[in-house]
């Protein structure tokens, strides 16, 4: 198929960005997104221009590495999935698509359609955690039965992947989401326990420095996650902080 | 010039690694705040190595490319990770891991290592769940585990089927712990480009921050490799698109020997190869072959047929399939190692039989498992008569409960419903279990470098057996290293800091800056692509599967070319001051370039097939075992250790003869 | 109070709590005025307790606006803060894929909300002030019920209200249920009552515009 591509060229951090105007031929229907990208900037380095800077890695979807809001959604239409995983048996001969970097002022652009998430990883710095020695002298791993229920929550809410979306989607750029996830894998086991006040209370306290919005609960994030992280984890963060901060 | 000297302790195999510890030189707790270890690469065993050695209380500067260490390939080990806990009473112990994992690779890894690496493997469960990690667990809310190939045994503890993303966060949170304390400095999209030698020890590395593109200098009392594998060399394999050898590759240039780079990894069980324009390839667990059943047709008509659409997979009767696992190796089945059901797969697809368009895929089949299944579960509803279709249904339902996630993901990309007809896989490049050449300490043969997880050789022989990987990138990070460097870093309380100021780095600066520049300024006609798959194919085509003396003498020519080739004629856009992802290819696939050839030179010097490792000239001649892999241990019962020396072809070979006194010397047969 | 508003949640707790404040206010209005369709006694009775009640005049009602100003208040700031944490706009955003139309203009359903109660307060609170405290004209307890025909004998007026209403629904049937989200009220017991919210916000808003129907169309 043929398309057209608008893509968000920008050179550098400080540079003002624009979108622009591309044209792929024979796309097949079976190349991920990310394959597409890689047509055409094959197609651009033999023209002599530089190629669309974008993030990716694993390229099967658990890296988190990849991000783009293709057609006003974060990592394109289909559902459960990350752009690397995004095939273009999506799209129609002749679609325009359009491409650009995730958005939110705690996102800012390093390239084209790369963005700087460190904001994120402050975060878990502030306390995504748990304070216990590498040494290897724990406890046996057995000595701490967790219930089936509380460990299958827990790894639900630890699947989150870290990608953005979730702030790409939000028209609030709020971060809740992956801070709530956070927060509950560790609520939700007894070894979590001991530092729940101060880990809530910091993580809480550097997201909002980091300048992400106010969550207003419309459930973007949930619907464009790609690993379905429930909004019920925003729930459990908020019963937290409250918890916490009385 | 640097020797082999493994440095094994004496004594026991059980004791070793306990007496050892106990004798080993230490450093105060107050010198080690004075002491700084760089660590490149932050996966499961970079980012484990970096929170235990911070939080002993040295200065860790850790880098990585990606945006975060939680981003690192360990992330996408899908099944499980491997201890030897025997929490299921089955009879596991320390040595019986130990056993498995030496067999399983064939006879060709260090028998001290391994041990240590069983011993402790117990240590990283309980280390992960006091971390927060969530493994699976029983209705009791006991850890539950799940058996894996090539073993007796269910030793695997798993977290769904993410547990080397739930590793990797685990190791990542012990990081960010110790970068909230101050003790690791993190560089995100930073590049190791080479290592600094001063005096012949390790002293820094010079690194490229790919945003700014700025030339950094880092100096350090001692560097620490974990940068993974070289399964790219490829061009396509599972690994990450950004996965590289060059710091590896690098630090042989400088001095550190390379093992057994022949030792790669084929997995029996990816998503087939669909076009030209493919850039990597899905793995599916390897758990699948415990319920599919692998075949191709039997008539050539057939496959004609099925290919060009005339045919569907399903309509078929049993009689037109060759089921050729089951038929070759009754006793092991569609179970038998990912070697060789790897090879078996090419054996079909080289005569023609392989399925898809380019005739590379062989089928998966789940239609008995469901029918098995869904027997089963309307016996357990009290239905004794039901209905084929309602036999289907419940059986879909237990093979959903079992494998959903993946049949979703293969779905995704197929665009077929692996439900309703037979899954198509090919075999991939996975891991690598060759790398650089290291000590009992992990020290490589240049002093103060250290090299740890899939970037070393030490632990997996010739095959890795499944769940090991995260097994061994953990031990060696949390366990194992932070106790053996302190047996050098003991000679460094007194050093003081590294300046970066001197004509070491300057020389080592240039040489990178020379390189950069080179591509910058070189304008040929050719994408840094265009070399990197030309390479992955003279890689698959002659230096893959199966390996002969006249196609590995050709792929070491043809590569040179190759080289030759990209040093002409390659074309890197942009500038060298920004963030510039050609200019990134370009120094990886430069050292791509140099590896596959030692590659090759491996695989043709190691005239025997063992593990991964497979020459069409060693194979049984006759008896039960006729055609299969012959491996030869009065000859190559050794790790090759190659010594760079200038170039690729003229590496020097060393020989580290591997000795086996605790575990006997077995052909391994799977009829 | 700013060490209280300081963080991102304690922010969405407040505008919850005064949301649910708010809430429970509608309730108590409505139940009142449909009195109205019944009996003007009751309805006169009712109105005269509430209008009289030094309880309700001089603590209910301050706090009642204090709720209201702060409610309009807060969501103001916060949209304001919002739009700024996004930064550059995207050229396209599909938010229909992924989210209520509700959910994403609660700025402009709350404002139309705001000129609701302006309207409100011109027709019946300010008359009402000018009546009992400006101009000190005595009590009587059944002036109550016609001055509400009266009101709503203007079809100008009764548009404006149903079509008020009608935002009012649209605010509660997102603002109902996230109120509860935010004050960590969201798990497997409470999918339940997600109906209710869900009914409150339209049978409530809907009782409002039978009201005022009733009233225009049997007078």
């Amino acid at each position: 198929m043929d398309l057209t591509l608008k893509i968000w060229r920008q050179k550098d951090s400080n540079s003002k960005g624009q979108m622009v105007d591309y044209k792929v031929t024979e796309i097949s229907e079976h190349m991920s997104f990310l394959e597409m990208m890689d047509v055409l900037n094959e197609q651009l380095v033999n023209s002599g221009d530089e190629p669309v800077a974008f993030d990716h890695d694993c390229r099967e979807g658990i890296c988190g590495m990849c991000s783009m809001y293709i057609n006003g959604e974060a990592h394109g239409p289909d559902r459960g999935i990350t752009t690397c995983q995004l095939h273009m048996r999506m799209f129609k001969d002749g679609d325009t698509i359009t491409i650009e970097p995730f958005r939110a002022s705690a996102f800012p652009v390093i390239k084209d359609l790369v963005v700087d998430r460190e904001s994120f990883e402050r975060i878990q710095h502030a306390g995504g955690f748990i304070s216990v020695n590498t040494s290897g002298n724990t406890q046996d791993a057995n000595a701490l039965p967790i219930s089936k229920i509380a460990a299958d929550e827990a790894m639900d809410a630890a699947a989150c992947i870290g990608c953005g979306a979730c702030v790409a989607s939000c028209k609030n750029s709020s971060a809740m989401l992956f801070v709530g996830a956070k927060v509950s894998q560790y609520a939700l086991l007894p070894q979590g326990q001991i530092e729940a006040k101060e880990r809530v209370l910091n993580m809480v306290a550097q997201m909002d420095k980091e300048g992400f919005g106010n969550c207003t609960n419309t459930g973007a994030c949930e619907v464009e996650c790609p690993k379905g992280i429930s909004l019920e984890n925003i729930a459990r963060m908020n019963r937290e902080y409250l918890k916490a901060s009385i | 010039m640097a020797t082999l000297d493994s440095k094994v302790p004496k004594g026991p195999i059980k004791d070793k690694w306990t007496t050892y510890k106990d004798k080993i030189n230490l450093v105060n707790p107050a010198n080690k705040r004075n002491i700084d270890i760089i660590v490149v690469g932050t996966g499961l065993a970079g980012g484990s190595a970096c929170a235990t050695l911070a939080e002993q209380g040295y200065n860790v500067k850790a880098f990585a490319y990606q945006d975060s260490p939680r981003r690192a390939h360990s992330i996408a080990a899908q099944g499980g990770i491997n201890a030897a806990k025997n929490y299921q009473g089955d009879g596991d112990s320390n040595y019986r891991l130990f056993y498995d994992t030496v067999k399983g690779g064939d006879y060709r890894s260090r028998e001290a290592n391994v041990y240590r690496l069983a011993e402790v493997s117990g240590n990283i469960i309980d280390q992960c769940v006091a971390q927060g990690v969530p493994f699976a667990r029983d209705y009791g809310g006991l850890l539950d585990n799940r058996s894996f190939g090539g073993v007796l045994v269910s030793r695997t503890f798993y977290a769904k089927g993410q547990t080397g993303q739930q590793l990797l966060l685990g190791a990542y949170s012990a990081m960010n712990r110790q970068i909230a304390r101050g003790k690791i400095t993190m560089y995100n999209r930073h590049e190791m480009l080479d290592v600094v030698k001063v005096d012949g020890k390790a002293r820094g590395i010079i690194a490229r921050d790919l945003i700014t593109g700025k030339i950094e200098r880092h100096s350090a009392h001692a560097v620490v490799i974990a940068t993974g594998g070289y399964g790219n060399v490829y061009f396509l394999s599972t690994n990450a698109m950004g996965s590289n050898a060059t710091a590896a590759w690098k630090i042989h240039k400088k001095g550190a020997f390379f093992a057994n780079p022949c030792f790669t990894q084929i997995h029996p069980t990816c998503i087939p190869r669909s076009g030209d324009y493919q850039s990597k390839l899905t793995l599916m667990s390897e758990s699948l072959r415990n319920d599919g059943r692998i075949w191709v047709p039997k008539n050539m008509d057939d496959v004609m047929a099925i290919r060009e659409g005339r045919k569907k997979p399903t309509e078929l009767t049993e009689d037109e399939r060759d089921y050729y696992l089951e038929r070759r190796y009754p006793a092991f089945g569609n179970l038998v190692p990912r070697d060789v059901a790897s090879r078996a797969a090419k054996e079909r697809c080289d005569a023609g039989y392989g399925i898809n368009a380019t005739g590379e895929a062989v089928y998966l089949d789940f239609k008995a498992a469901i029918n098995r299944y869904g027997t089963e579960q309307a016996l357990l509803h009290g239905d004794t008569n039901p209905s084929a279709a309602k036999i289907i249904e419940l059986g879909e339902q237990v093979i959903e409960a079992k494998y959903g996630n993946l049949f979703q993901m293969y779905e995704k990309i197929v665009d077929e419903n692996p439900y309703k007809t037979p899954m198509m896989i090919y075999p991939v490049t996975h891991y690598t279990m060759g790398g650089v050449w290291v000590d009992y300490n992990l020290m490589t043969t240049v002093d103060g470098l250290y090299c740890i997880g899939e970037a070393n050789f030490s632990d997996h022989g010739a095959n890795r057996l499944g769940a090991s990987a995260l097994m061994q990138g953990l031990a060696d990070g949390y366990f194992v290293l932070p106790y053996t460097i302190g047996d050098y870093l003991a000679n460094e309380i007194r050093t003081g800091e590294i300046p970066t100021d001197t004509k070491e780095f300057d020389a080592v600066e240039k040489e990178v800056q020379d390189r950069i520049d080179f591509f910058i300024n070189n304008k040929g006609t050719k994408s840094v692509d265009h070399f990197h798959k030309r390479l992955g194919k003279v890689m698959w085509d002659k230096v893959g599967m199966a390996r002969n003396e006249k196609h590995l003498k050709e792929a070491i020519a043809e590569i040179k070319e190759i080289r030759a080739e990209f040093w002409k004629d390659v074309k890197v856009p942009g500038n060298a001051n920004e963030m510039n992802t050609e200019l990134e290819k370009a120094g990886r696939v430069a050292d791509f370039l140099e590896l596959g050839e030692l590659f090759a030179l491996d695989a043709l010097n190691r005239n025997e097939s063992c593990g991964g490792h497979f020459r069409e000239e060693s194979v049984e001649l006759d008896g039960p075992q006729k055609g299969e892999a012959l491996r030869n241990d009065t000859d190559y019962k050794y790790v090759a250790a190659w010594e760079f020396k200038g170039e690729p072809s003229e590496a020097v070979l060393h020989k580290e003869e591997l000795e086996f006194n605790d575990i006997e010397l077995k052909t391994r047969s799977y009829k | 109070m700013s060490g209280l508003l300081s963080s991102s949640i304690a922010r969405k707790f407040a505008m919850a709590l005064s949301a649910l404040f708010l809430v429970f206010f509608l309730l108590m209005h409505v139940s009142i005025n449909i009195l109205s369709l019944f009996s003007e006694d009751a309805f006169n009775t009712a109105s005269h307790f509430m209008g009289t009640n030094p309880l309700i005049q001089f603590v209910m009602q301050p706090i009642l606006i204090i709720g209201v100003v702060f409610h309009f208040a807060l969501g103001l700031i916060l949209e304001i803060k919002n739009r700024k944490a996004q930064g550059v706009k995207y050229a396209q955003n599909n938010g229909a894929a992924n989210s209520t139309w509700m959910s994403r203009n609660m700025i402009y359903s709350g404002a139309v909300i705001l000129l609701l109660i302006a309207v409100h307060f011109v027709d019946f609170w300010f008359p009402e002030l000018n009546y009992k405290y400006v101009q000190g004209l005595p009590e009587d307890p059944n002036r109550y019920y016609h001055e509400l025909v009266e009101h709503f004998q203007n079809p100008a007026r009764v548009g404006i209200y149903a079509l008020a209403f009608i935002f009012l629904a649209l605010h509660l049937l997102h603002g109902f249920q996230s109120a509860f989200q935010s004050m960590g009220a969201n798990n497997k017991y409470t999918k339940g009552l997600k109906n209710f919210f869900a009914g409150y916000a339209i049978v409530v808003p809907a009782l409002f515009i039978i009201i005022v129907l009733f009233h225009f169309l049997n007078h």
